[in-house]
């Protein structure tokens, strides 16, 4: 299932809308990293609000796409995390990390983050 | 493939007969039909919805070890039961080529895939009762179970 991604100004905003398997992640990847420099975005914001699980894959993915998209000079915000899905995130032993680029929206659905630098 | 009805699985737990659904696994899509089944069984059984989540990250995991290290085998889903609670038993079986050094696979931050290393350590983490056999060259199953909280 393709993600569909949409440019709002400098914002692309990637919203999942079903489950995703391992080629869809790689493929949203492939995409968004591709769209920054195209769209000439500072920030890309990636809803996981249709997510039921986010796995290690999923969340490894998450993580590199999120410091590919800062090597081309954008940041990336993760929005829409489920309660039970960061529980599960946590008991697995998973992060999104803060150091390499990927952060957690304050809240979920903003549409306005303030992008740093 | 058995998927039944709420009134139908407590008359099932009564009569001491499990429903069984079997999931073969060959490829990445076959990993999220998995823990859809996992999901829709837990939630025929009245698990929470965070109990719901955890298993069905738990059936993930299972499914994408399965694809990574073994190319194929099956997942099998079935309602089971103790003394008070009912639960879900997933068991992942592979033909593959094993795992050397279960210890191994069991401590934190060991992976031989490259991957992040906390497949085995964190699936139990996710789950109440944990089982692994694995035979080096032969295969692996790992069995889990998750009760209703």
């Amino acid at each position: 299932m393709e993600v569909p991604i949409l440019k709002q100004g400098e914002i692309l905003i990637a919203t999942v809308q079903a489950a995703l398997t391992d080629s869809d992640l790689l493929q949203l990847r492939r995409a968004l990293v591709e769209k920054v420099a195209q769209a000439r975005a500072r920030g890309i914001i990636i809803d996981v609000t249709a997510m039921d699980v986010m796995d290690s894959f999923a969340s490894r993915t998450m993580r590199e796409m999120a410091h590919m998209i800062r090597l081309r000079g954008a940041e990336t915000v993760i929005v829409g995390i489920q309660p039970d899905v960061a529980f599960a995130m946590v008991q697995l032993g998973l992060s999104m990390g803060g150091h390499d680029g990927c952060r957690p929206g304050r809240r979920s659905g903003v549409l306005t983050p303030k992008f740093t630098g | 493939m058995i998927l039944v009805g709420n009134a139908v699985v407590e008359r099932n737990l009564a009569a001491g007969v499990e429903s069984e659904i079997h999931v073969p696994i060959a490829s990445d899509q076959d990993v999220v039909v998995a823990r859809h089944k996992g999901r829709a069984l837990a939630t025929e059984l009245g698990f929470s919805g965070r109990d719901t989540t955890l298993l069905a990250t738990a059936i993930s995991e299972l499914a994408r070890n399965i694809v990574s290290y073994a190319g194929r085998g099956e997942i099998v889903l079935r309602t089971t039961h103790n003394s008070d609670r009912p639960g879900v038993m997933v068991v992942a079986r592979d033909k593959g080529p094993g795992i050397a050094s279960i210890e191994q696979a069991l401590r934190e931050g060991y992976s031989t895939s490259g991957s992040l290393g906390l497949g085995l350590p964190g699936v139990r983490r996710l789950v109440d009762e944990f089982e692994i056999v694995s035979e080096f060259g032969e295969g692996t199953t790992v069995t889990v179970r998750k009760w209703k909280g």
